[in-house]
């Protein structure tokens, strides 16, 4: 199936097409979400441009002016577990899930259920085997209006599914790892949910990769349920290459009492566009929502975050920081909304950015929209040059500029870094940045699989 | 040690220094003084590599090597050290780290091994005694939330583990109180050594009284106009600037 879409209305077409040729094998599928509803919707609304505000800074149209494939069966492709998991996070002892092509990929069984309940595997195949769960959780977000959500929610048949049961610590993380891997340029669409039920605490990990050289579409939906008193830390780590478009919707809820900390990391890309979406929805909940970006070349980023404060003494606090190079271009907004009733909210935001060369660019919009009168909120944005005063007190010392200029944006990340919270990731992310800093990291196919060739 | 040659400097358009010689040897101790925008701080910034010049004209000698043509991090490596008179706050970096890059790469320059993490460790334990410097502040980031005090004390110990061949401490005592000044200068004291010099730019005499220059410069619009003993800087403090000012308008 071909996707052509030299013009955005061919482009939905095609998808229309696609859609209308395949709906029998959509309808089979486990997962029911109101297809014939989300393809309208799509159809209606089409490709966001940057006339919409929300699109401003990222001009989707062209990217989508290629040639992807689309497959809705999983294609067969020799992965060995063992070979990615030799080089990914391997002090972590993570339990690993992978998704290729954006379908769940596994040797043995599809989806387990573990001794203490916890269930993990393949969406499509929880929605066959627990329906009632999955039932009471597919339809939320359905208010959500941007056409990308309901192209995917139109289309998608499988994802990874996690659900954590009440009154469990979870003292392993667990790992996704999102590849993209063709022999020819590739539309993927995927939808992730996460449960963390009652007085859980857990702690994911999602790395997203492409392993070979064509170029990709990811749009990909990803929905996070926290319930009261749970405690659930995500660490998102984005390394494709330069031919890749990456989108991404994560939707996160949260209950009473809950804390959320959500760390989207990207290392490379060709465009990423990252649609962040937070809901207090329980009193004294929390949400730490933080981001780091290391752009070069021609990459483009767009982080768009939006919390929503619905009830009282929640606390949200996004900080997202960028180092832009060459003639890359990015852009932030955190938008913070604060509802009448939400009273004594505390939402922060902050957005800083490096700039080393005068090509790049960076948009960077904060906005607030407060209708609660007792609430404590601020928002910051800076963007600047290399701190030439410090750069000189550590060469003053002997270190070479080089070395230096490592340093300081290595300490600049560093205050993204910290905020994850268990040590071996948080090490282990240290050390991929740092060699993203010195240009070691590999962005392409050699990357894990490969990696010891 | 050091021989600065008819010295000029510019920095946006406008000559700084207008032609400075001097000479240090090794195991003296030179004070600079002079009131505001003489150019004292200027003087440091040349020495030191600080890319801040459209011009510079003279000689800088070090060791008997052309310093001018060096990086300010060869500089360092050849042994310079410069006390800031305002230590920068670098969020991220970690003072350990900091400490053992600085001393690996000068070690490296001079092809020593590195320093391993247990004789670094002892060393750095030594060291923090000199300046009677908190434990905690070396497990922070590099000067982050140090009050005045711990900055100076902070570059101090820095001095004291990169050990110089030659020392700029620049208004080390602005900022300070009396205890903290007392231990800055005996720091400073006990890391004096035959074969180092040390040049200490202040504008009032309270700093010399701990440490004791050998000679005392004047500098004045952007020239040394009066160099002595050590009573020069007693003469300047009882006549104030005024008395150089006058005596170079008269000369005029």
């Amino acid at each position: 199936m071909d996707v052509s879409a030299i013009k955005p209305n061919i482009f939905v077409e095609a998808m229309s097409n696609i859609f209308a040729s395949n709906i029998e094998k959509l309808n089979n599928n486990s997962l029911k979400p109101d297809r014939k509803y989300f393809i309208e919707l799509f159809k209606n609304k089409g490709i966001p441009d940057t006339k919409n505000e929300e699109y401003k800074y990222t001009n989707l149209i062209t990217v989508l002016n290629n040639n992807y494939n689309y497959n809705l069966n999983p294609q067969k492709r020799n992965l060995k577990i063992n070979d990615i998991f030799k080089c990914d996070v391997p002090e972590l002892n993570a339990d690993i899930l992978i998704l290729l092509n954006g379908h769940y990929y596994s040797e043995k069984e599809i989806i387990k259920e573990k001794a203490n309940g916890i269930i993990i595997g393949s969406l499509s195949a929880a929605a066959n085997k627990y329906p009632n769960i999955i039932n009471k959780y597919l339809n939320q977000n359905q208010n959500n209006t941007d056409s990308l959500v309901a192209l995917n929610k139109a289309f998608s048949t499988d994802g990874i599914f996690i659900y954590i049961p009440e009154n469990i610590t979870l003292t392993q993380p667990i790992q996704i790892i999102n590849i993209a891997m063709a022999d020819e340029d590739l539309m993927i669409q995927h939808r992730n949910m996460i449960i963390i039920d009652k007085n859980s605490k857990a702690e994911i990990i999602i790395c997203d990769h492409t392993l070979s050289p064509k170029k990709f579409l990811t749009n990909q939906v990803l929905e996070i349920f926290a319930a009261e008193n749970s405690q659930l830390s995500v660490t998102r780590l984005q390394n494709e290459h330069l031919g890749a478009v990456q989108i991404s919707h994560s939707f996160i809820s949260q209950g009473k009492s809950s804390k959320v900390t959500f760390n989207n990391i990207t290392l490379h890309g060709g465009l990423v566009r990252n649609n962040i979406f937070v809901s207090l929805d329980g009193e004294n909940s929390e949400n730490y929502t933080n981001g780091l970006y290391f752009l070069d070349k021609g990459q483009h980023v767009d982080n768009y975050v939006f919390v929503e404060h619905k009830k009282p003494y929640c606390t949200s606090n996004q900080l997202f920081k960028g180092i832009l190079d060459d003639y890359s271009t990015g852009a932030f907004t955190g938008k913070i909304l604060v509802y009448r009733d939400a009273q004594k909210t505390l939402a922060y935001q902050s957005n800083k950015n490096i700039l080393l060369s005068d090509d790049t660019k960076i948009d960077s919009r904060p906005q607030l929209e407060i209708y609660a009168d007792d609430v404590k909120c601020s928002h910051g944005s800076a963007v600047g040059q290399m701190d030439e005063n410090a750069m000189f007190y550590l060469q003053s010392r002997g270190i070479s500029q080089k070395e230096a200029r490592f340093m300081l944006l290595s300490g600049f990340s560093n205050e993204v870094i910290k905020q994850i919270e268990a040590e071996p990731l948080r090490l282990r992310v240290n050390d991929l940045i740092e060699k993203r800093l010195r240009g070691e990291l590999s962005r392409c196919n050699n990357c894990e699989i490969n990696c010891n060739d | 040690m050091l021989k600065i040659k008819n010295l000029k400097a510019s920095i946006d358009g406008k000559l700084i220094l207008k032609g400075i010689n001097l000479e240090i040897n090794a195991g003296e101790v030179h004070a600079i003084m002079g009131p505001n925008g003489s150019g004292k701080i200027t003087l440091a910034s040349v020495i030191t590599g600080k890319n801040i010049f459209d011009e510079i004209e003279g000689e800088i000698i070090f060791k008997g090597k052309d310093l001018l043509s060096m990086s300010p991090e060869d500089r360092a490596k050849e042994g310079i050290f410069l006390s800031f008179q305002y230590p920068v706050e670098i969020p991220g970096v970690n003072m350990l780290n900091f400490l053992k890059t600085a001393i690996n790469e000068k070690r490296k320059y001079h092809n020593l091994e590195p320093l391993s993490g247990s004789d670094f460790m002892k060393i750095m334990r030594e060291k923090k005694q000199i300046v009677e410097i908190d434990s905690q502040l070396t497990n922070r980031a590099v000067n982050e939330g140090f009050s005045g005090g711990e900055k100076k004390k902070n570059e101090i110990f820095q001095m004291a583990m990169l050990e110089p061949d030659l020392a700029i401490l620049d208004e080390t005592d602005s900022g300070l109180d009396i205890d903290a000044l007392r231990i800055v200068a005996n720091g400073v004291n006990k890391l004096k050594r035959p074969e180092n010099s040390i040049i200490v730019i202040t504008h009032y005499q309270r700093l010399l009284d701990y440490i004791i220059p050998d000679f005392v410069h004047i500098l004045y619009d952007g020239r040394i106009v009066k160099s002595s003993g050590k009573e020069l800087a007693l003469e300047l403090e009882e006549k104030g600037y005024d008395w150089i000012k006058n005596e170079q308008t008269e000369n005029e």
